[in-house]
């Protein structure tokens, strides 16, 4: 189960907006081993895609190393389909390389509601999990 | 002195779990061979036939390699290299 505060739920989705039509993708922090997400890390999605989306190598490699400094994990590790549901892709499966992470998707297809899901993806077996959203 | 290789965990069942690996060579392409020499198999997970993988990403300190010479980068003892997994995805 990923348990998520309100504010960074709503903060994943403003970004998904922003960024719509392109993917739009990030990271939340959270002390190693708590399984608790407390920091917003929006990423730039290097890709500037509406159907793929990867991580800025020299961005990835000073937010990994920022995370490791302070001791976090990516608790969360978040992108947004825009023009399809909110469920992992088959190159989401063979590209997901945290298996501690929780896979959240945000899709913006619809304007007014946005679907937010979170799965667990290890070894090419995907997990659908609930989302407990707290104040 | 060697060269200091940080390890992902995804990558760890290659290290006996260990986070951090040393290695010897002049480029990343003998310290990988070197390291596979240890850790059978690391190597495989990080290059292919044409080179480095393309959803893998390995710095030399803080740059990735891709912007130096790839498996041709020198390398020297004291260095950091630093393995993460490429964090992409899509739709297809």
């Amino acid at each position: 189960m990923l348990t998520i505060p309100k504010d960074l739920r709503d903060k994943i989705v403003t970004h998904a907006r922003a960024d719509h039509p392109d993917e739009a993708c990030g990271v939340l922090a959270g002390p190693s081993g708590t399984d608790r997400p407390e920091r917003f890390i929006p990423m730039t999605n290097a890709a500037r895609s509406p159907t793929f989306y990867e991580f800025d190598s020299t961005e990835q490699f000073r937010v990994w190393k920022e995370m490791d400094e302070r001791d976090e994990e990516p608790v969360v590790i978040y992108h947004s389909h825009t023009a399809t549901e909110a469920y992992p892709s088959r190159t989401d499966i063979s590209y997901a390389n945290e298996p501690g992470a929780h896979y959240v998707l945000v899709s913006t297809r619809d304007p007014t509601i946005a679907e937010f899901r979170s799965y667990r993806i290890h070894e090419n077996e995907v997990t659908e999990e609930p989302v407990t959203v707290v104040e | 002195m060697a060269i200091e290789v940080r390890i992902p965990t995804i990558l760890r069942t290659y290290t006996d779990g260990a986070k951090q690996v040393e290695g010897t060579g002049s480029t990343l392409g003998e310290l990988l061979a070197d390291l596979d020499r240890k850790h059978g198999g690391l190597r495989d997970r990080l290059v292919d036939d044409g080179g480095l993988r393309r959803f893998v990403n390995v710095y030399l300190n803080d740059e990735d390699v891709r912007f130096l010479a790839g498996l041709d980068t020198p390398v020297k003892d004291g260095d950091t290299v630093t393995v993460l997994p490429a964090v992409a995805g899509g739709v297809l």
